[in-house]
């Protein structure tokens, strides 16, 4: 049975449960069916999808140097 | 995920700890300083005041932990006590008056993107690049308070959705609305800087042409 069509709207709505796989298996089938038509949706995913592998890469917001070490000294002082 | 080894040896450790043992508590936060210097930064965006607030509520949390009850998991407590300090910091921060948390209202309406030709993926060349990561700094910088949060804990530091919504005293259908428009908003302000307006610290707004 073929999916039934969602919009790009509902699309755009659902699409950041639907990288975190939080969507039931119904409607995950039918937004498939819609990016293998819609070529703005899947930029859109694709470009999430780079988003959140980059925010989530560990390179950003490093601690400064010696932070660890001010903070234990900050702990010890208060013992 | 559920790591019942890792919560036992916190058990220890904060038994330890209370139990006249305060040097364990070093080894109990160790492995999250650099969580709670993320929360602190993503509320005060300033190394100086996020260091400063870091250890202020670690601090904290060594005097209050006889009163951790082990309703949440250790991290949650920590990174909540680091979120509230860091909110008291900004409101006593007449600077910051403008950007109060408080005052955040939900933006209305449903999200669209205003420009197509914009929607277009990020080349996985570019991923690979420095000038990317500082475009995504930036653009976090950019975001409002209650977006660059939301990203800083759930998207940087991976924390779950239900503890996320415990440390922002949020649903957890609120928690994913936000992250939902914090991401489409990082994509938008990446996407339009693939052409080569990157690096040169434009901020989200500048970045967005069509904000």
């Amino acid at each position: 049975m073929a999916a039934i069509e969602i919009s790009c709207v509902e699309v755009w709505r659902e699409i950041s449960d639907y990288l975190g796989g939080e969507i039931s298996s119904e409607l995950r089938n039918r937004m498939k069916a819609h990016f293998e038509v819609c070529k703005h949706c899947t930029a859109v995913l694709d470009g999430m999808r780079n988003v959140v592998g980059l925010v989530g890469d560990g390179r950003l917001f490093q601690t400064p140097e010696g932070f660890n070490k001010r903070l234990y000294k900050k702990i010890e002082e208060r013992r | 995920m559920p790591q019942p080894q890792l919560e036992s040896t916190e058990t220890q450790l904060i038994r330890r700890v209370c139990g006249g043992e305060p040097e364990a508590f070093e080894e109990l936060v160790r492995p999250y300083e650099r969580m709670v210097y993320l929360t602190a930064i993503s509320i005060l965006r300033n190394q100086a005041d996020a260091e400063e607030v870091a250890q202020d509520a670690v601090l904290k949390a060594f005097s209050k932990l006889s009163s951790f009850r082990g309703e949440c998991k250790f991290s949650t407590w920590l990174v909540q006590i680091t979120y509230n300090e860091a909110r008291m910091r900004l409101r006593k921060d007449r600077r910051n008056l403008y950007e109060s948390l408080d005052e955040q209202q939900e933006p209305e309406g449903e999200y669209r993107p205003r420009d197509f030709a914009d929607w277009r993926q990020i080349p996985s060349e570019l991923l690979e690049e420095n000038e990317t990561l500082q475009a995504l700094q930036n653009a976090i910088d950019s975001l409002s308070p209650a977006y660059r949060e939301i990203v800083i804990l759930r998207d940087l530091q991976n924390l779950s959705t239900k503890d996320v919504g415990i440390i922002l005293g949020l649903s957890e259908g609120a928690i994913k609305t936000r992250l939902h428009r914090a991401r489409l908003q990082l994509r938008d302000a990446l996407a339009p800087g693939i052409d080569g307006s990157w690096g040169k610290g434009q901020s989200y707004q500048k970045v967005r042409p069509w904000s």
